[in-house]
């Protein structure tokens, strides 16, 4: 019987078993960044013990980096301590670090794929829940703690127990304006933020093996939000050619002989699955979001639920809270709902192919005045790639702001934050309470496309409307 | 690395309801700008207790009769969301040693269990039992027995799941895997190697 690309990789990275039970598993890439990482070097340090693997580690900063301010130091002095803290680290351990003077700084999940560093039948791990993204090549990536961060730092490996293998098929068309996040969405809304938990998903069907690599990234990267800790996309001619060339990517008979191997490490046509969903990709509609759980999700076309329609206590209690926080109607239609602030951006849409989609559609537009609308490259290269296409003159032309790299208004730890209980039609992947750095701050997900649109619109609204969206838009 | 074995925690308890509780609300992004967890405690929950002004809200967390509570207990999916590592550090630093709740997020749980900090699922109609009785008697002392996988509080008791490696290695005191992960360091180098990664 054949094995998926999960098993395989749990295998041949399986260094020893432990005294509990579990698997010590190798850790073949190690993502890292400023606020998850100073307490792990601490430790080592405490432990008097070096990186084992300083040339399988790679950091970069995102999170607390400001957008519109570049030189150090910078306004927040929390902040420059932590990304000074980096530096330091990065020095002292050895470690190859993107920092802010590299032209390859950004989003730590943008910038792993961009160098080439995430690669097929690999394992990778970083102090970060999106870790899920590095997925999209045929990795088992996922999340970690800052103690666990220390245990890859000293020994390049976690303790870990293993996955069951969901299998997510999406077969069909999507229809024009639907894209990859209204697939994630649809998805996580469908299955619940706990139904992956224990799972690791396999996403596959003809809608995947047709997406592009930064599609095939941003619905990997939201497995997290559907409990699963990572989700993956079995490798092929998509991913050697994306990878091909990048520098971390290996060049020559070395390049060759990864391509044959990354080609094995696939899951077998006859392998078994632990549990198989099949999705309709004509179901999908342009989604949003309506509470403070990224599964309180629902088509542009759908209506607020009420408390009443849920069947159990439990529920009926999450959609009073969501339904309170959010101060919505229940049982009004979602599109219509005001927004005053537009985000673009994040390790789920931060890349050039979210950027250049938006700008084709945005041209001849203008954002509401009541919006302030703020676009932020994932990383330093798709800003360079954004400016060389002057998709930047095009978003800034129509009144969005346009920024530095980072993860921004994502999670708001930089001095880019919601105010009061402003509401933000965004294209990150978390709308939890306080989760856009006001504590009453409130967010509705939606693809790039569709925040364009509420941006211009002033409120959440159907992007096929606003921009005429035709059938050539379909993926 | 010698540890303390963790074979059961006892204290009384606090019920903090709702389903999905996710780590930016057990502590909120803002408060991650530091180098060290020293003095996370006093930011757990920080926005579901505070007005915007600072002044306390209504909050389990901030009721007289739970201060000093080491047990949590609460609802479904709980610590979903962020990998943060400083959501159980400010659950630990308030004075929490074991958690209770319907379930858990993966991240969070293995978060917990290197903390010694032990997870216990139990069923929704225990978990109603066990709140109804902390709010009758806020001094109940509960005990969390990790080697026997049950709750314990006055006359009563029920079942609880902990996963088998996380009890062992509670139990064992060597849920710090730290010196293990260690001793085997040059079997992970061989698997490395095998990977056959390009030195740039």
């Amino acid at each position: 019987m054949g094995k998926s690309l999960y098993e395989k990789v749990w295998e041949s990275h399986s260094a020893a078993k432990l005294s509990n039970g579990q698997t010590q598993l190798l850790i073949d890439t190690h993502l890292i960044h400023e606020v998850t990482s100073p307490q792990a070097f601490g430790m080592l340090r405490d432990l008097g013990l070096p990186v084992r693997h300083p040339e399988r580690t790679f950091a970069t900063v995102d999170h607390i980096v400001p957008t519109d301010q570049f030189e150090q130091p910078f306004a927040d002095p929390l902040a420059d301590a932590m990304i000074k803290e980096l530096d330091r680290n990065a020095e002292e351990f050895g470690v190859t670090y993107f920092d802010l003077k590299s032209g390859k700084q950004g989003i730590v999940h943008v910038v792993g794929p961009e160098q080439g560093i995430t690669q097929p039948g690999t394992t990778i791990a970083c102090g970060d829940s999106h870790t899920a993204t590095h997925g999209a090549f045929g990795a088992i990536a996922f999340g970690i703690g800052t103690t666990q961060v220390r245990d890859v730092l000293a020994s390049q490996s976690i303790a870990m127990s293993k996955l069951q293998v969901r299998r997510i098929n999406v077969e069909g068309k999507l229809r024009p304006g639907v894209y990859a996040k209204d697939v994630i969405l649809h998805i996580i809304a469908q299955l619940g933020a706990k139904g992956g938990i224990g799972y690791a998903y396999e996403f596959g069907g003809n809608i995947f093996d047709n997406f592009t690599m930064e599609e095939r990234m941003t619905v990997c990267n939201m497995t997290i939000e559907g409990g699963a800790r990572c989700g993956y996309v079995n490798p092929d001619d998509t991913t050697f050619e994306y990878l091909k060339g990048r520098n971390y990517s290996p060049t020559g008979a070395d390049w060759d002989a990864a391509v044959e191997r990354w080609r094995t490490v696939a899951s077998d046509a006859d392998c078994t699955y632990d549990d198989l969903i099949e999705i309709r990709a004509e179901d999908v509609a342009p989604s949003v979001t309506w509470g403070i759980s990224p599964d309180q999700g629902l088509p542009i076309t759908g209506n607020v639920p009420r408390v009443e329609d849920a069947d159990t206590p439990a529920a009926k209690a999450s959609i009073a809270e969501a339904l309170e926080y959010m101060q919505l109607e229940p049982g009004a239609p979602i599109k219509g709902t005001s927004i005053e602030v537009a985000f673009i951006g994040s390790c789920t849409n931060g890349r050039l192919s979210d950027f250049r989609e938006v700008a084709q559609y945005l041209k001849g537009h203008r954002v509401a005045d009541s919006v302030k609308a703020i676009a932020v490259p994932g990383s330093q290269i798709v800003d360079a790639l954004c400016r060389k296409e002057g998709i930047n003159d095009i978003f800034t032309e129509a009144g969005f702001e346009w920024r530095g790299a980072g993860c921004s208004m994502c999670l708001a730890m930089n001095p880019d934050k919601l105010i009061g209980d402003q509401i933000c039609a965004s294209s990150s992947n978390r709308n939890f309470k306080g989760r856009q750095g006001s504590p009453i701050g409130r967010t509705v997900l939606m693809s790039p496309l569709m925040v364009a649109a509420a941006a211009v619109r002033g409120c959440v609204s159907d992007a096929r409307e606003v921009f005429e969206v035709g059938e050539t838009a379909a993926v | 690395m010698a540890l303390d074995p963790i074979k059961s925690v006892q204290g009384r308890a606090v019920y903090v309801p709702g389903s999905d509780i996710d780590t930016d609300r057990i502590i909120p992004a803002r408060f991650m700008k530091c180098v060290t967890f020293d003095g996370l405690g006093e930011y757990l929950f920080f926005d579901a207790r505070h007005q915007e002004d600072g002044t306390p809200k209504e909050h389990p967390l901030n009721e007289e009769r739970y201060q000093g509570a080491s047990v949590f207990v609460s609802g479904v999916n709980f610590g979903c969301g962020s990998s943060r590592e400083h959501a159980p550090q400010a659950l630990y630093r308030a004075g929490f040693r074991a958690v209770i709740a319907e379930s858990f997020a993966e991240i969070f749980f293995g978060n917990c269990a290197t903390l010694g900090i032990p997870c216990a699922t139990a069923t929704s109609e225990d978990i109603a039992t066990l709140s109804a009785a902390i709010e009758a008697d806020p001094q109940l002392e509960v005990t969390v027995d990790v080697e026997k996988a049950r709750v314990f509080f006055g006359d009563a008791n029920f079942t609880v799941h902990i996963p088998d490696t996380a009890q062992d290695a509670l139990v064992s005191g060597r849920w710090d895997p730290i010196a293990e992960l260690l001793e085997n360091a040059e079997k992970v180098d061989v698997c490395l190697e095998k990977m056959g990664f390009v030195s740039t």
